[in-house]
Parts: C-alpha cells; sequence; structure tokens
C-alpha cells in the first residue's frame, strides 16, 4: 500500500465539474488538487490548487495536443498518486498519461450518459482502475461497474 | 426572474425563440438569458452569449425558475438550490449536438418526476405557464449517492491508507 500520496481530480466545464464537485466529501482527509477548463472555479475549491489546461474535444487535433501537453504538465509538477476524472476529454487524457506514470486511476462516466457510455468514457475505461458508470443498465462484466450516481 | 440557458456547447436558438416568443407575451416577467454565440437578438429578454461561472451562480440563486438545454450542469446546479426548472433537449438530428445523450437525459428525468420537461419548442409554452406558477421544489444534498461516495473511499483507503484528520 502506497500511503500519504496526492489525489488530483480532473473535470472539464459545466456537467463534469458540478459532478466532480458533488465527488468531495469522498477527498475528505485527502490532499487534493483539482484542474479544469476555467480559472474562475478556483473559488470553489478553496484551500486547494486549481490548475487550468485548455478545454477541447476530439474535433480540433490541435486543441488536443494543446490539452494533453497541460496535462501532462500538471502530472509531472502534482504526482499524484491517484486520478480521479468525471470526463470529458481532458480527463480520458490524465487518465492516460496518469496510468503511464504509475498512478492509480478512476473513472466516473457522467451521469448525462443514461444509454451509452460516452466517447471519452469508453477509452478511459481502458486506463481506469476502478471503471464506474451512473447508470446500472450500463454494468458489464470487462466494462464499467454501477455503484451509485452523483444524485 | 426567469434563468434562461443554453450551457457551453454552443447556440440553441430553436430553445431561444420559443422563449422569447413566450417572454414576449408575457411583459410582466423578466427574464435573463445565457444564449450563446448566435446572430439571434432575443427581443422580449436580457441576453448574453455566455455568463462568467460567477454571475451566473449568482443568477441561479436569484431567479425564481429555470429554463434550460437538458444539460446535466444546469439540471444539478437546479436540484441543489431547489429551483423549478424546464428542460428541452438538444437535438443531434438538428446538428444542435455530436449524439442525442440530452433526449436520454431528458426522458430520465421525466421519469423521476423532479424535472419538467418539454420534448420540443411546440410544447415549451404550456410547460412555461406551468412552471411560472411553481413554488420551489425540494432541494437535494450537495453529495454524490452515499454508495457512489464509499465506494470512492474505499479504493482511496486501498491506495493512499486512510484519510487524515
Amino acid at each position: 500500500m502506497r500511503t500519504g500520496g496526492k489525489v488530483l481530480a480532473v473535470a472539464s466545464g459545466g456537467g463534469h465539474w458540478v459532478q466532480l464537485m458533488r465527488l468531495r466529501p469522498a477527498l475528505e482527509g485527502y490532499e487534493v488538487a483539482y484542474c479544469s477548463v476555467h480559472p474562475e472555479y478556483a473559488e470553489q475549491v478553496p484551500g486547494c490548487r486549481l490548475h487550468v489546461v485548455h478545454d477541447s474535444n476530439a474535433k480540433s487535433k490541435w486543441g488536443v495536443l494543446r490539452t494533453a501537453l497541460g496535462i501532462l504538465w500538471v502530472l509531472l509538477k502534482e504526482r499524484p498518486a491517484v486520478v480521479l476524472s468525471t470526463g470529458a476529454a481532458p480527463g480520458g487524457l490524465a487518465l492516460f498519461f496518469a496510468k503511464k506514470l504509475g498512478a492509480k486511476t478512476i473513472w466516473i462516466d457522467s451521469i448525462a450518459n443514461a444509454e451509452v457510455l460516452s466517447l471519452s468514457g469508453q477509452k478511459a475505461g481502458r486506463y481506469a482502475d476502478l471503471w464506474l458508470t451512473q447508470w446500472p443498465e450500463l454494468a458489464a462484466d470487462g466494462g464499467p461497474e454501477y455503484s451509485g450516481s452523483v444524485l | 426572474m426567469i434563468l434562461v440557458t443554453v450551457g457551453t456547447q454552443g447556440p440553441f436558438d430553436r430553445l431561444v425563440r420559443a422563449v422569447d416568443a413566450w417572454a414576449a407575451a408575457h411583459p410582466e416577467q423578466r427574464l435573463v438569458a445565457q444564449i450563446g454565440a448566435t446572430d439571434f437578438q432575443p427581443a422580449a429578454m436580457e441576453s448574453a452569449a455566455n455568463l462568467d461561472p460567477i454571475r451566473f451562480e449568482r443568477l441561479l440563486r436569484e431567479a425564481d425558475c429555470i429554463v434550460a438545454h437538458a444539460g446535466m450542469g444546469t439540471i444539478l446546479k437546479a436540484l441543489e438550490l431547489g429551483k423549478p426548472v424546464l428542460i428541452m433537449p438538444r437535438r443531434a438530428a438538428l446538428g444542435e449536438q455530436r449524439n442525442e445523450h440530452q433526449l436520454a437525459t431528458a426522458e430520465r428525468f421525466a421519469r423521476l418526476g423532479v424535472v419538467q420537461v418539454a420534448a420540443d419548442e411546440h410544447e415549451l409554452p404550456a410547460k412555461l405557464d406551468v412552471l411560472v406558477q411553481q413554488g420551489n421544489v425540494e432541494r437535494i444534498s450537495n453529495s454524490a449517492s452515499p454508495e457512489l461516495i464509499g465506494r470512492l473511499r474505499g479504493f482511496l483507503g486501498e491506495h493512499l491508507g486512510p484519510p487524515q484528520g
């Protein structure tokens, strides 16, 4: 068991961030740093560092590259033992790099995906040590597990 | 005040036009709308393409009710604040988003009965008439379900040791 490590919690804007904020009780008692796409979110996580990366989606290759470099920089600076994300693209990239750097990873697919997993979720699941969906119907062997939701 | 929001994934004129038409017929109501980058200029409500998160949060708190696209961020914030909310899903078939997940979200939340849903712009005016009559709804807690929190704490405990403090 690794003890005393840090958690990096990653979410892009809007619903992904709101869902991450609802997971905060799970992080109490651990050192946490956050990573998102709007500097204004710092106000919602007093006492914690908030790193801001470029927001992107799969439509823009250059945008994804910029986000990826930003995420990698944050991971090298923070050296988290656990990376947790509620999506979307920045979280998927964070899990991909975190896994390579030896961190444990958690992916919580957005509650907005009630019928199919998100695209980033399907990819990120492969890099997740704990892969969760918020809809019991989407739980599957070799896929995500259901264990409650942000509601 | 009624807060109208289309979120940050681009304009949603079908919603904004329908609400603006309703607003024109209800001059006694004050509406503030966040409409994304669009050429459409609402005639009967205050509007801005985007609002910074702090101003947006303040408007959410001030609003009597909320009309929005079926985005999870707005739905969760509205429920946390106990505000009545009416959602209308963006449709991928109309180029309003990348897949039909808002349709699924709207259906699930309609079934849960915690939000009002207008399937499209034709249903919206009548649903808005009902929404403005509705008082505040019960607030949800600002935490995820105990089951999810417990699962995450179990995982963190296993890999980081017990929490401090």
